[in-house]
C-alpha cells in the first residue's frame, strides 16, 4: 500500500519528472565521477603543508616609517578612551597624531584570540603582510606567535617610557624573558566574582566548586590558562612552574565539578550579563568586567583568592612584514606616558600596566586611583602570577585535555 | 504520456523547427553552458576546492602541528579516532535536530496550512510575521531566548508557580532550551516550503473528498497530506540539515553537556588547532547527513520531486 493512486501531474511537472527519471543513471555517473575527481584532487593536494615556524628575522620588510607617517592599529572593542561628546574621537590617539604627525588607523577588529589567530594565520605563516602594524594579543597568543617567529623584535632605544615605567610584575615574563616582543596594553586578573544580591560571599575556589547553594549557578572561563591557573593554585601548586601530574590533579577537580552539575557552563566575556541578572551567582571571571558591573550594582564583587589568581595582559606586538615598526614603537612609548595611561585607565577599567599612572589618575578622579582592580596594591600583586609559557606539545596536550572536560 | 498532448506548443521535434544557419545552432548549443558558467565557477571555487582541501587535511599525519607542518600520510585512522572521541556529540546533534524537526512540523504544518488556506486577506501579513524575525541577526534572536528563559524571568517563575518546574529547576542551560532554540531559529525554513506547497492545494479536491463522505481526518490523511509531501520533505530537509550542524544554540542556551558536533569542530579548528581531526569530523558529519537525507528521501517516496 505504499503507492497510492495519484492525480495526474500537470504537464510541466510530468515533463520534469520524466527528465529526472531518465537522468538518474546520469546522476549516479556524476557521483562516481566527482568521487574520482575528489580522489585525484586529494592526491594532488596530498603533499601536506610546510611548518609555519619562521626563523628569526627571515621575514621582515624594510621599515618605511620615516617616509610613511601611518600606523594600522588592531585592538579589541571598547578598549581605549573616547570623547564623551563624540564617541568616534579618541583623545589620547588624537594627541599622539598631533605630537608626531603619524596618522593612526584604529580598528577594533579583535574579538577573540582564537578567532583572530585564524584570521591572520595564513598570511603570517606564508610570510605575507597582514596590513597591521600593531596588534593587541593576550599573553598566550603573543607567546605562540613569538614561538612561531611571527613577531618583530622591538628596539628598546625607541621605548624609553616603557623601559622606565612598566610594572615590575610585568617584566621578564616567561614567554618574553627580555621584554623584546610585547608591551602590555592593559592587564587584568582572572579571579572569583560573585553577585552579593543572590549569594553569600565566595572567598575561595574550593567554595566555588563545592558549595551546595551555588550548584548549577557557577560558570568558569573557557580560557584554559585562567581557569586552570586558579585551580592549580587552589591545590597549592605554582602556575608559573607545574608538572603534568599537577595539571591533571587540578583538571580532575574541575571534572568533578562539571560532572556534579556545580559548573553550569564555560564562558568568554558573556558571563557578565548573566552575573548581573543573577542566572549565575558566582564565577571565575575577569577583573575589568567586574569593575564595570560593580558600577551599576556594588554588590557584585571581585575576589582575588588567598591561594592566588592569574594576571594576564593584552600586549601590543608588531607582526612580521609590518613596514612601520618605529612608528609603532613611538605609539607604544606614547601610551607609557603616565598621564596618557591614566586617561586610558579612567575609561577602560582594566589594570594599568604603567608605574606612576596612579598619581596622575589622582588628579583626574581620586576614586579611580583608589580602585585596587585598576591600580592593584602590593597584597594583590603578590597573590597574582602569570601562567607559565608552554611549548607546542604542552599547549596542545593541555588544551586537548581541558577541552575534553569543558565538553568540546 | 497522453497528458503532454494538450500542451499545444511545439515540443521541439526536428520536423517542427525551421532550419537555422549553422552559427545560430552552435550558439544555441553553447548557451546552456554559458548560463551554467557563473554557477559552476562559484561552486568550483567555494565548494569543490575547499572540499578537496578539507579531504586532504583529514588525512594528514595527526602527529603534525602548525609549527612543524603536516605530512600527508593518508592517515585514514583519523576517522575512527575522531568518531571514538566524539560519538556522544554526534549522537546528540542528530537527536536534538531530530526532536526539533518533529516539533517544527507540529508547529509549522498547522501554521502553514492556516496561512495558505484560511488566512484570507491576512495572508501577506502573517507571512511577513513568519519571515520578520529573520531580519534580526541569528545571534540576537538566540540571546533574546536567553533572557526569556532566564532563571529569574517570568516564564520560569510561572512554570514554578504551576509546579511544572521544581522550585530550583531551570530552563536555561538544559537540553530543552537547546531544542527549543533550534526549533525557533529554523522554523521559517519549515514553514515557507510547506506554505508554498499548501498554497497551491486545490480546495475542490478536499470538497470532492468530503462529498464522497470522507471524514475530515480521512480527507487530511488521504488527500492533503499526500499532496503536501513534497513541501514537507523539502521543509524537513531545510530544517534538519542546518539544525544538526548548528552550534550557537548549544553554546548560548546549553552547557558543555549539551554541546553538539558543531561545537567540537569549532574548538578543534580554532582552539585546539587539531586540523586533521577537525577536518575528519567535518567530513564524517557531511557523510552522515548525506546518508540520512538519502534514506529519508527514499523512504518518503518522493524521490521524483527532490
Amino acid at each position: 500500500m505504499r503507492k497510492r493512486p495519484r492525480l495526474s501531474p500537470s504537464p510541466e511537472t510530468a515533463a520534469v519528472l520524466g527528465l529526472a527519471r531518465a537522468s538518474r543513471r546520469a546522476v549516479m555517473r556524476g557521483i562516481l565521477a566527482s568521487g574520482a575527481l575528489l580522489g585525484a584532487g586529494v592526491t594532488l593536494a596530498g603533499c601536506g603543508t610546510a611548518g609555519a615556524r619562521k626563523a628569526e628575522g627571515s621575514c621582515v620588510s624594510d621599515d618605511l616609517s620615516a617616509g610613511e607617517k601611518t600606523i594600522n592599529f588592531s585592538n579589541w572593542p571598547q578598549y581605549i578612551d573616547v570623547d564623551e561628546k563624540d564617541e568616534s574621537k579618541r583623545p589620547t590617539l588624537l594627541a599622539f597624531q598631533q605630537q608626531t604627525g603619524i596618522q593612526v588607523t584604529y580598528n577594533e577588529d579583535i574579538n577573540d584570540n582564537n578567532e583572530f589567530f585564524g584570521k591572520v594565520r595564513n598570511q603570517l605563516a606564508g610570510c605575507q603582510p597582514t596590513g597591521r602594524d600593531i596588534m593587541v594579543l593576550t599573553d598566550w597568543l603573543a607567546a605562540r606567535m613569538i614561538r612561531l617567529g611571527w613577531l618583530q623584535k622591538l628596539d628598546k632605544t625607541n621605548l624609553p617610557n616603557v623601559e622606565a615605567k612598566r610594572l615590575l610584575s610585568l617584566r621578564a615574563r616567561s614567554f618574553d624573558t627580555n621584554d623584546e616582543y610585547g608591551v602590555p596594553w592593559q592587564s587584568g586578573i582572572a579571579g572569583i566574582a560573585f553577585n552579593g544580591t543572590v549569594a553569600k560571599d565566595v572567598r575561595t575556589v574550593d567554595e566555588l566548586l563545592t558549595r551546595p547553594d551555588l550548584k548549577g549557578k557557577v560558570t568558569a572561563l573557557s580560557e584554559m590558562r585562567d581557569t586552570m591557573g586558579l585551580l592549580l593554585q587552589s591545590n597549592g601548586h605554582d602556575p608559573t612552574k607545574f608538572t603534568d601530574a599537577q595539571f591533571d590533579d587540578a583538571l580532575e577537580k574541575l571534572r568533578k565539578a562539571v560532572a556534579g552539575g556545580q559548573i553550569r557552563r564555560f564562558t568568554g566575556n558573556d558571563y557578565a550579563p548573566e552575573l548581573a541578572k543573577g542566572d549565575i551567582v558566582a564565577c571565575i571571571g575577569w577583573s575589568g568586567d567586574v569593575v564595570q558591573l560593580a558600577a551599576d550594582n556594588p554588590k557584585i564583587q571581585f575576589v582575588v583568592p588567598e591561594s592566588g589568581a592569574i594576571m594576564f595582559s593584552d600586549n601590543m606586538v608588531v607582526p612580521n612584514r609590518s613596514s612601520h615598526k618605529s612608528n609603532a614603537e613611538k605609539l607604544m612609548n606614547h601610551y607609557y606616558d603616565p598621564k596618557v595611561a591614566a586617561e586610558v585607565a579612567a575609561y577602560v577599567n582594566y589594570i594599568c600596566p604603567v608605574e606612576g599612572a596612579q598619581a596622575e589618575a589622582e588628579k583626574i578622579d581620586p576614586e579611580l586611583a583608589k580602585n585596587p582592580l585598576i591600580f592593584p596594591d602590593h597584597t594583590i600583586l603578590a597573590r597574582t602570577k602569570v601562567f607559565m609559557a608552554l611549548d607546542e606539545a604542552q599547549e596542545r596536550s593541555y588544551e586537548q585535555k581541558f577541552q575534553q572536560v569543558i565538553g568540546a | 504520456m497522453s497528458v503532454l498532448s494538450h500542451v499545444g506548443a511545439p515540443v521541439g521535434g526536428p520536423k517542427d523547427t525551421v532550419r537555422e544557419p549553422v552559427a545560430g545552432q552552435r550558439r544555441r548549443r553553447l548557451l546552456p553552458y554559458l548560463l551554467l558558467l557563473p554557477g559552476a565557477l562559484w561552486l568550483a571555487l567555494f565548494f569543490a576546492v575547499p572540499a578537496v582541501q578539507l579531504a586532504a587535511t583529514s588525512l594528514y599525519d595527526p602527529a603534525g602541528s602548525l609549527d612543524l607542518g603536516y605530512a600527508m600520510t593518508w592517515a585514514f585512522g583519523n576517522y575512527p579516532d575522531a568518531l571514538a572521541a566524539y560519538w556522544p556529540q554526534f549522537a546528540r546533534s542528530f537527536a536534538y535536530a531530530g526532536i526539533a524537526t518533529v516539533l517544527a512540523v507540529l508547529l509549522g504544518y498547522p501554521l502553514a496550512y492556516a496561512i495558505a488556506q484560511k488566512a484570507g486577506r491576512w495572508k501577506n501579513l502573517m507571512l511577513v510575521c513568519v519571515v520578520a524575525p529573520m531580519f534580526t541577526s541569528f545571534l540576537l534572536r538566540t540571546l533574546a531566548w536567553k533572557t526569556i528563559l532566564s532563571d529569574n524571568g517570568w516564564l520560569v517563575g510561572l512554570l514554578r508557580d504551576l509546579h511544572l518546574l521544581a522550585p530550583d529547576g531551570r530552563l536555561l542551560a538544559t537540553p530543552a532550551a537547546v531544542v527549543l532554540g533550534l526549533t525557533y531559529n529554523f522554523l521559517p525554513f519549515m514553514v515557507l516550503p510547506l506554505y508554498a506547497n499548501l498554497e497551491r492545494l486545490d480546495y475542490r479536491l478536499l470538497e470532492a473528498a468530503s462529498d464522497l463522505y470522507a471524514s475530515p481526518v480521512r480527507v487530511f490523511r488521504r488527500v492533503t497530506l499526500p499532496l503536501s509531501m513534497p513541501g514537507l520533505v523539502a521543509g524537513t530537509l531545510l530544517f534538519f540539515i542546518p539544525a544538526s550542524g548548528d552550534y550557537i544554540n548549544a553554546e548560548l542556551l546549553g552547557t558543555p553537556n549539551e554541546y553538539m558536533i558543531g561545537n567540537v569542530i569549532d574548538s578543534a579548528f580554532l582552539v585546539r588547532l587539531d586540523y586533521p581531526q577537525a577536518a575528519a569530523l567535518s567530513f564524517l558529519f557531511m557523510a552522515v547527513i548525506l546518508a540520512i537525507v538519502f534514506v529519508y528521501v527514499r523512504r518518503a517516496g518522493t524521490d521524483e520531486v527532490v
